[in-house]
């Protein structure tokens, strides 16, 4: 009945996953910038600074993204600052995963034992020496598996943006579904692209978890 | 003048005071062993005078100068003291040789080159010039010990800090790291080493320091200290000992 080949629903598909990469990627990169300084912070031992980063976080943790995406979208323009869905949708994402990274992050640099603070005090370092040669390098190895896991939930976090309107992968599913009327198979397909996107980030993680040497336990 | 001067030296964790006004001098060369029941503040004591507890009152003078509470007080002090762990605390992620060159590099500002030929040099010195590119976990628990021993001396502290350095160790790997601690000592290394081996103290250390509860109990020669304990407490604590053996 529709126009709409199984080829041409792949081929559209495949054309707005491009942007659902994008978006993972910038939101990934750009939240693991802001998660460093925001673990900075909050190791660092001033405790203004401490309770900040940790209000952050929670407010993240303890509010659904969707409503996080509709803060900024709709939030921002009664400030006078318009934002596009792209915008919004990249600024929303970056800060869900700046909060989440930076409480990952956070469990690694804790799991480093005091001995080791310690240790390189006793030898002379100061804050800065010791997290740079001590245990930024040791919860690095640590956190690489558990990071690479979270990046599967904000490829799949992506997904909220289309209720905003901005065309990724699952806004594009909708727009052919209204157009074939076919939407087991549409989402079926969605389902697909997802998943090759996924997938492979959750075994890269495994496989990092099985290799990890010369780290204290 | 003393290397090290402890002056009324007060510590409390709470409401607990562990140090209860300690006055100790530390004469270069001189190799003092803190003896004691577990609880009676030793390593407390020891943490102290490497300024990784901040006390509650007192003096420390370190080569007649006092430290105060500044940053640069705080690492000329651990420039001077260098300290050995019971859990040997060294990072799994360097080899024996990178543990070792790492402070040398970062906090003296020495290049790689002369970094590398101290550490190489004092690893020789504990006996481990063939493991020197080997992880921690790859190195026994007596191997590893005496790489965190190279590692203090690899800073040229005037004073070594050794708090029960054999007690996480299996019984066969207690005297390769005692003898490197004999050898030091009889090169003339000053050392403060809390420790339970009695035979060891009393055949190395010049000095015994008897803690009880938080205060210096008694302390001379070891010799005297062994053979005529003047207070009840030391003389418990030394039957004790023999009892147990
Ligand atoms: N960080 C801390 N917080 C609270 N209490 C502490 C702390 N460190 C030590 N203590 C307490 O201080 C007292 C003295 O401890 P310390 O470790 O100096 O004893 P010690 O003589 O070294 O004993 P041991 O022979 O068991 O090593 C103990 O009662 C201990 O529980
Ligand atoms: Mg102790």
């Amino acid at each position: 009945m529709s126009e709409f080949t199984l080829w041409d629903i792949v081929y559209n598909l495949a054309l707005a996953a491009r942007w659902t990469v994008l978006l993972s990627l910038t939101a990934f990169v750009l939240g693991g910038g802001v998660g460093l300084l925001l673990l900075m912070a909050r190791t660092a031992g001033n405790p203004w600074a401490m309770r900040l980063v940790r209000g952050y976080v929670e407010l993240f943790q303890g509010t659904p993204l969707l409503m996080q995406l509709f803060i900024v979208f709709f939030g921002l323009p009664l400030i006078g600052i318009d934002v596009s869905p792209w915008v919004a949708a990249m600024l929303g994402l970056t800060l869900f995963t700046s909060a989440f990274l930076t409480e990952i992050w956070r469990g690694c640099v804790e799991s480093i034992g005091f001995g080791q603070w310690e240790a390189s005090a006793s030898l002379g370092m100061n804050f800065r020496q010791q997290m740079r040669y001590i245990i930024l390098p040791q919860a690095l190895r640590i956190a690489v598996p558990p990071t690479v896991g979270f990046s599967v939930q904000v490829v799949k976090g992506t997904a909220v943006a289309s209720i905003i309107g901005f065309v990724e992968l699952t806004k594009a599913g909708t727009m052919i579904t209204n157009a074939t009327y076919a939407p087991f198979t549409v989402y079926g397909c969605v389902a697909v692209f997802y998943f090759l996107i996924c997938y492979p980030l959750s075994l890269y993680a495994r496989h990092l978890e099985g290799k990890l040497r010369h780290v204290a336990r | 003048m003393s290397l090290v001067e402890l002056h009324a030296i007060y510590k409390s964790f709470g409401e607990l005071e562990v140090l209860k006004g300690i006055d100790l001098r530390i004469e270069e060369g001189q190799v003092i062993a803190l003896i004691g029941r577990s609880g009676s503040g030793k390593s407390t004591l020891l943490r102290a005078i490497n300024g990784l507890e901040t006390i509650n009152d007192g003096t420390i003078m370190v080569a007649g100068k006092k430290v105060g509470d500044r940053d640069t007080d705080l690492l000329t002090l651990r420039l001077n003291v260098g300290m050995v762990f019971q859990q040997f605390n060294l990072f799994p992620h360097y080899t024996a040789l990178e543990n070792v060159m790492l402070s040398p590099q970062v906090v003296k500002k020495l290049s790689k080159a002369e970094a590398k030929e101290v550490a190489e040099e004092m690893l020789i010195k504990v006996g481990l010039s063939d493991k020197m590119l080997h992880y921690p976990d790859q190195l026994s628990g007596g191997q590893q010990q005496r790489v965190a021993i190279a590692r203090a001396l690899a800073m040229k502290p005037r004073v070594l800090l050794c708090d029960e350095v054999t007690s996480a160790l299996d019984p066969e790997l207690v005297n390769e790291v005692l003898a490197v601690v004999r050898q030091l000592a009889e090169e003339g290394m000053t050392l403060v080493m809390v420790t339970h081996e009695m035979r060891f103290a009393r055949e190395v250390c010049d000095k015994l320091v008897f803690m009880h509860q938080g205060r210096i109990h008694e302390s001379g020669a070891p010799e005297d200290v062994f053979a005529n304990p003047k207070t009840p407490e030391l003389a418990n604590f030394v039957g004790g000992l023999a009892g147990a053996a």
